[in-house]
């Protein structure tokens, strides 16, 4: 016998049982609960990455990027609205609560919306001072748990947003953990402090859009027809819910992509239900289009935005604005890699941080722990947002003038090519090279 | 008295007047005729005036109401008074579903019986219904009080908060973490001005006070059956 060694093979790990997959069957085991967290789908789906601008060349000439304009204003609710909402760019802040998020960064939000010329809009939880006096123009969510809905503030609204369902969770309701209850927050949402406050899914006195229209009547009537009313859905079945909404008296349709995100849900909810931003815009301007009501009411996309290549991208499909919730907290701070020390101590990293419901945010942005709130500034905050949000505009004005267009909305789906199959089957753009994508009528797929 | 003849003066400009008059209006009593169940009838009111209904109303009559007393000589279509802050509604027959859904604040009384969900998510209103009330009355009732001089039907209750409920009659079912309570003087108290308000005739004595066991308040997966 030789004592020749036996080749061992290297140690495999599963394409099945990750080391993600495994942590998560442990902590489920260890704690007999549900992983909750905050942010939109983390898994990789097809998105506006996945899409190119093809440029201006010799069938098209571009604009001069510093001479020749092109124009970023938005009207929105113009259809039955007295006063529909005018917006200088086309990227509107997201819906987010004060009692997810601390008042201070709900006043950056509005100072820093108002100062790039658009809309910032409440959440679950009602109206506060800080939001409306510094938003120039404030949307007020009006949702199926009607924490802190009041008339007045209804009547102090810009516009008013009945939401339906949101791309992190189309179909559940929310639920925020005792830890962020505070005195102020149980308050306003008339509940006792340091329990879980649970959010309902459906809304309490309507269902489905023969009632939906009668609500729009009575939000109407009680603001006197004055404001525009938007239906916010989940992308989850896009060609009949903006039909529904839109047969209902919506003004605008407000459609959320599986990479939106939430304060707070489950995170088998946020993976594995909805579809991603990418695949929802086509079926919505589709159902806008067969309604001949596209460009009359108006469709803000939301759901991942992130640069002024994806509000481009969402323009030319079709969209007439968007809508930011992740990449503002972004840009006000959340997740900076400055505090990774204190990430690491809560057992995560920068960029990675989504235990937003715990109310521990190092960056004092999603919390209501008065000592992590002062670390944020409301101020530099807002500068902050304004600077990202002009950035945004100036990018999408680049691409859009490149494409030789004069105003953003003139971007059109045949500006775009997909890098992908399954991106133009989603965009019903050609794939590069091609001049075909799957679905494409009269091409037998 | 005003009259308004619904049909011919049209929604819009009913609502218009009724929201024109102030803190200080002499023009403090109302008749809407012809009423038809037309919906949003008088939502939205903020100025201490009393508007009467004659004939049924649709969805929303009263809705988000402030200071107004109004009173439907009918009976009411779904969400009546819906969030409701402050004032009254009196409901001379019955009320479909979601009656006083979110309601903050001000009284309703319904002479008749009311349907489901009655009095769903209410946060501080006071609700007063005659004879009996449908199932998943109060669902994630957060405050205010329910009395129910009749019967309740399945699941009152269920998910409740702080809310308190006041059943004279049976109740078909309790919903999940509603629970029996004891009656102490302060509910007796409470019950016997909201009946005197409701100025409805009965013992307070003859009812028993119902409400959340609070078992659901902080997340356990053990209770996860409950949800």
């Amino acid at each position: 016998m030789t004592d020749a060694k036996i080749p061992t093979t290297t140690p495999r790990q599963s394409a099945t049982f990750t080391a993600d997959v495994n942590s998560d069957i442990r902590r489920a085991a260890a704690t007999g609960i549900y992983d909750i967290r905050g942010g939109g789908a983390k898994r990789k789906v097809p998105s506006f990455d996945d899409l190119l601008f093809m440029g201006a060349s010799i069938s098209r000439y571009p604009l001069e990027g510093y001479r020749e304009k092109c124009e970023t204003n938005v009207t929105i609710g113009g259809l039955h609205a007295e006063n529909p909402i005018e917006l200088d760019i086309p990227i509107t802040i997201a819906g987010m609560s004060f009692g997810a998020l601390s008042g201070p960064a709900k006043e950056a939000l509005g100072r820093g919306a108002s100062a790039a010329g658009t809309s910032t809009t409440t959440g679950d939880g009602g109206m506060t001072p800080e939001e409306r006096g510094h938003s120039n123009k404030l949307v007020y969510q009006y949702l199926p748990s009607r924490y802190g809905m009041n008339p007045d503030d209804l009547r102090k609204a810009d516009a008013i947003e009945i939401v339906v369902g949101q791309g992190a969770k189309p179909g559940g309701g929310g639920m925020l953990l005792g830890q962020k209850i505070s005195d102020r927050v149980a308050h306003m949402r008339n509940l006792p402090k340091g329990i879980d406050q649970r959010s309902a899914c459906r809304h309490p006195d309507w269902t489905g859009p023969d009632d939906l229209e009668i609500k729009i009547l009575e939000l109407r009537e009680i603001t006197g027809w004055k404001v525009p009313i938007y239906v916010k859905v989940a992308g989850a079945r896009p060609y009949f819910d903006t039909t529904l909404a839109i047969k209902a008296g919506a003004d605008a349709v407000v459609l959320d992509g599986m990479q939106g995100g939430t304060a707070a849900t489950q995170d088998v909810f946020i993976e594995h239900v909805g579809q991603p931003t990418l695949a929802i815009v086509r079926p919505a301007v589709q159902a806008l289009q067969d309604l001949g009501m596209h460009r009359k009411v108006q469709l803000i996309l939301s759901g991942g935005i992130r640069s002024g290549a994806d509000v481009a991208k969402a323009m030319a499909l079709g969209a007439d604005a968007v809508a930011i919730g992740t990449a503002a907290l972004i840009a006000l701070g959340d997740n900076d890699p400055k505090y990774e020390a204190e990430y690491n101590e809560l057992g995560t990293t920068a960029g990675a941080y989504d235990d937003w419901h715990e109310g521990r945010d190092p960056a004092g942005i999603t919390t209501q722990d008065p000592e992590l709130m002062k670390r944020f500034d409301p101020i530099e905050g807002g500068r902050r947002l304004k600077n990202y949000l002009k950035v945004m505009t100036l990018e999408a004005q680049t691409i859009a003038r490149a494409c030789g267009k004069n105003h953003l909305h003139n971007l059109e789906p045949e500006d775009l090519v997909a890098l992908t199959m399954e991106a133009a089957a989603m965009a019903r753009v050609p794939l590069a090279g091609t001049d075909w994508y799957p679905g494409k009528p009269g091409t037998g797929f | 008295m005003q009259t308004i003849d619904l049909t011919e003066v049209g929604l819009r400009e009913t609502n218009k007047m009724l929201h024109a008059q102030a803190a200080d209006t002499n023009q403090t009593v109302w008749e809407i005729t012809n009423a038809r169940g037309a919906h949003a009838i008088a939502c939205g009111l903020d100025a201490p005036i009393e508007v009467t209904v004659k004939g049924s109303t649709g969805y929303y009559c009263g809705g988000m109401n402030q200071q107004a007393t109004v009173n439907i000589d009918g009976s009411a279509g779904p969400g009546t008074g819906e969030n409701i802050m402050s004032g009254k509604i009196v409901i001379e027959g019955d009320a479909s579903q979601y009656l006083g859904a979110t309601g903050h604040g001000g009284l309703i009384v319904v002479k008749g019986n009311a349907s489901s969900r009655c009095g769903i998510s209410m946060k501080g209103v006071n609700i007063v219904v005659q004879g009996n009330i449908g199932h998943m009355s109060a669902f994630m009732g957060q405050s205010g009080n329910l009395v129910v001089c009749g019967d309740a039907g399945d699941a009152l209750g269920d998910s409740c908060y702080e809310a308190r409920f006041f059943v004279r009659g049976t109740v078909k079912s309790l919903g999940a973490d509603c629970e029996k309570k004891e009656m102490r003087p302060e509910h007796i108290e409470i019950l016997t001005n909201l009946l005197k308000e409701a100025e409805i005739d009965a013992d307070p004595a003859d009812f028993t006070r119902y409400g959340s066991a609070r078992n659901l308040y902080n997340f356990d997966v053990d209770n996860a059956a409950a949800y």
